[in-house]
């Protein structure tokens, strides 16, 4: 088995779903000739040639919008939104279309799409390239969202987007692209879409996370084991919509302590939503008030202050504490 | 091409503050004779005003409103292809005044009528082939749909709040219509695209108004289109008005088929009260997609003789007597004069179609007024391939709530 980084498997996952169905094609901004910003199309340009690996135009809205003519035709387009934040030009498309034509047909019209979104921060990018935006679409039925936080999810879960019948927004947290390597396997393989994992497991509380920390959350869990021989349990979401809620309650009922920690803002954000799900199904199970670990209700800031403003394993442990000791 | 002149010009302003006014002019070569199409190649393009767009982009005409000839009659169309078109126009126009009394009786809900109209509509869509070409309608462009096989029954559904109404019979490839206003131009340029790709002939029609030539979708579907140069034809209804908004606050040039030439692909104005010009100009650019040409931006000069929708009262904003200018342009008028001329219709036969028009929409009503109301299951089975346990659960909370209150039974 290959050592791959997380960029690298999106890359492999990419080809082999190429190679396995000529209908899927790559679209976006640099995706071809460039092989994308990030590098995450490079050599499929080479390999599947100009009419697979589309330079479009510099026009989101455009792009997008032609993505769904050719979903609802019948090919499945992969489309890379080159940062997080150009994909607010796309909006309409995404909410008023993509998430909407199977359901307002009734059927008769599906969108098979991947929107592929280079997210969130700790690359110290410019401004509009660091967001958190998934919590705008978890409110938007009709998508499906997905973030992997390792190389094995990261190809698995591409896979498997890209051959869903519907529209899947694939968020990728940008700054593990390079961050570490794991094995990957070479095959085709999927991760199932709405299913968590747990990255590790404990008794002691629970905290519900994905994509970048995941690993922020490992490493608070590593220091609390440590300090104070407390065993959190790591719950990687995978899939923010649908959420595996059986795996999430399963482990608040077994813990009855929970962190939730996101890097979106703090007001509406998706780990608010992991909380009135919490009080919906696991209220008499808690121990103490759950706890939240997100960014500030501010822009995400330009690189100077984004330390600020991340969540790090020290207020993941702050809040740790407080569901342990209240 | 281009060569740039720059005139240094400083001025002072009534403070003594120097200001550059130095204006960078961009002077065009002339455009080339066979790009401007018969326009003289020595014509000073240094100013906007000095292209006459509308001489650059004439209004096709085949008939006059007397039903005479104003040029070709097209050679494509047999004489029983002559008098289809021509029902399909009777049958829209007594299909659309129904629908504007069912929702002045309460039987339908907001409505937006295309009466006016119906040459674009019917235009626009006959030289389509169903099961292979498809549309992207607004919600303005039911009559097309319904020339490319969507039954009146579906509209009539959709309009009385029912999306199965935008479940196209499988072989008619209607796009729902748009109420995003030119999103669905993209779509078409996508849709045609993706033919391309796959090695189809498929023509993609877009369809926007006016005012859908305004949001930044509009040129972005001309600039893809161009670029990757897609079987799809943008066909804008130029029906003067964006709800209250006249031509003159929506856009400054004095054409929209004139926006073609920035975005280098063919353009033309089409009179869009006269059946047989929109059918010329759709054969060419129907043609042209199929064989590989490329996009077509048409613009069809049209006019609704009724409101935006059943929400407006147009009376605010245009005179009585702009509305009865066009009146005496109708298509179908202008059709039927035509046929007569032609020794094809008979005084006979037009009250014949009219009486079986006005049937056929009224079974059509009673056929979509007995259809039960949507069900629950319709609510929440129809987002994702299989519902996820969350809207599974809302469903069956919905479906127990309705029980106890004893109202499950309305919904189908």
């Amino acid at each position: 088995m290959a050592k791959m980084t997380l960029i690298q498997a999106i890359n492999d996952a990419l080809k082999v779903a190429m190679r396995k169905d000529p209908n899927v094609l790559i679209m976006g901004e640099d995706v071809g000739l460039n092989g994308g910003v990030f590098r995450a199309t490079d050599g499929i340009y080479q390999e599947f040639g100009a009419a697979r690996a589309i330079d479009t135009p510099l026009a989101e809205s455009g792009f997008v919008g032609a993505a769904v003519g050719m979903a609802v035709y019948g090919l499945r387009p992969v489309v890379e939104i080159q940062f997080d934040g150009f994909l607010a030009p796309a909006h309409e498309h995404v909410v008023n279309h993509i998430a909407r034509i199977r359901h307002r047909s009734r059927g008769r019209f599906t969108c098979p799409m991947v929107l592929r979104l280079p997210s969130f921060g700790g690359i110290k990018a410019l401004e509009h390239h660091s967001e958190s935006i998934e919590a705008w679409y978890v409110n938007n039925p009709g998508l499906k969202i997905v973030v992997p936080s390792n190389p094995y999810d990261a190809k698995g879960l591409l896979l498997a987007a890209i051959e869903d019948n519907d529209p899947v927004m694939y968020f990728e947290p940008k700054r593990l692209y390079r961050a570490f390597r794991a094995e990957v396997p070479e095959e085709y393989y999927t991760v199932p879409i709405g299913k968590a994992a747990i990255a590790r497991p404990g008794k002691d509380m629970t905290i519900l996370t994905y994509g970048p920390h995941v690993h922020t959350a490992l490493d608070a869990a590593e220091r609390a084991s440590a300090e104070h021989g407390w065993e959190a349990e790591v719950v990687d979401l995978r899939s923010v919509n649908p959420l595996d809620l059986e795996t999430v309650i399963g482990s608040v009922k077994k813990t009855g302590r929970v962190v939730v920690l996101t890097e979106a803002p703090k007001t509406g954000g998706f780990h608010s939503e992991l909380i009135a799900l919490i009080n919906d199904h696991a209220l008499e199970y808690l121990e103490a008030p759950v706890a939240r670990v997100t960014g500030f209700d501010v822009p995400m800031p330009y690189l100077l202050s984004e330390d600020l403003y991340l969540p790090d394993s020290g207020r993941v442990l702050e809040a740790m504490t407080a569901v342990r000791t209240y | 091409m281009t060569a740039i002149d720059k005139s240094p010009t400083v001025v002072e302003d009534r403070r003594g503050n120097r200001i550059d006014k130095t204006q960078t002019y961009v002077r065009y070569e002339p455009i080339p004779a066979q790009r401007l199409k018969g326009v003289a190649s020595h014509m000073d393009l240094t100013s906007s005003t000095a292209l006459d767009m509308e001489q650059l982009f004439p209004v096709r005409h085949v008939l006059n409103p007397d039903g005479s000839l104003a040029g070709a009659e097209p050679s494509f169309l047999t004489p029983e292809q002559l008098k289809e078109v021509y029902r399909h126009m009777v049958y829209l126009r007594a299909f659309d005044q129904r629908c504007l009394n069912l929702q002045r009786q309460g039987r339908m809900g907001t409505f937006a009528p295309f009466s006016g109209q119906e040459a674009c509509q019917v235009g626009s869509a006959y030289l389509l082939r169903k099961g292979q070409d498809w549309v992207f309608p607004t919600y303005r462009d039911h009559g097309a749909m319904q020339v490319l096989g969507v039954p009146s029954v579906n509209i009539l559904r959709y309009y009385m709040g029912d999306e199965m109404g935008s479940h196209a019979p499988q072989g008619v490839n209607a796009f729902p219509i748009s109420i995003p206003i030119a999103t669905q131009l993209v779509h078409a340029v996508g849709a045609a695209w993706a033919a391309k790709i796959k090695g189809e002939d498929t023509v993609t029609v877009g369809y926007a108004g006016d005012g859908g030539t305004s949001p930044g979708d509009f040129h972005e579907a001309m600039n893809f289109a161009a670029v990757y140069n897609t079987g799809s034809i943008l066909f804008i209804q130029n029906n003067k008005y964006a709800i209250s908004t006249p031509n003159a606050k929506q856009f400054k040039t004095r054409t929209l088929a004139q926006r073609a030439l920035a975005y280098d692909i063919p353009g033309v104005r089409v009179d869009g009260q006269d059946i047989l010009a929109v059918l010329t100009v759709m054969h060419e650019a129907i043609e042209r997609a199929r064989s590989g040409g490329g996009p077509t931006l048409v613009e069809a000069l049209t006019f609704r003789y009724g409101p935006h929708t059943t929400s407006d009262d147009p009376k605010r904003y245009r005179t009585e007597e702009e509305v009865s200018e066009w009146q005496a342009k109708d298509p179908i008028e202008r059709m039927r004069k035509y046929l007569v001329a032609k020794g094809l219709w008979s005084d006979a036969d037009d009250e014949a179609l009219w009486g079986w028009a006005r049937d056929q929409v009224a079974a059509a009503v009673s056929e979509a007024e007995a259809m039960p109301k949507p069900s629950v299951d319709d609510l929440f089975n129809y987002l994702y391939e299989e519902p996820t346990p969350e809207l599974i659960r809302q469903r069956e909370y919905l479906k127990s709530y309705l029980a106890k209150k004893g109202e499950g039974k309305a919904h189908g």
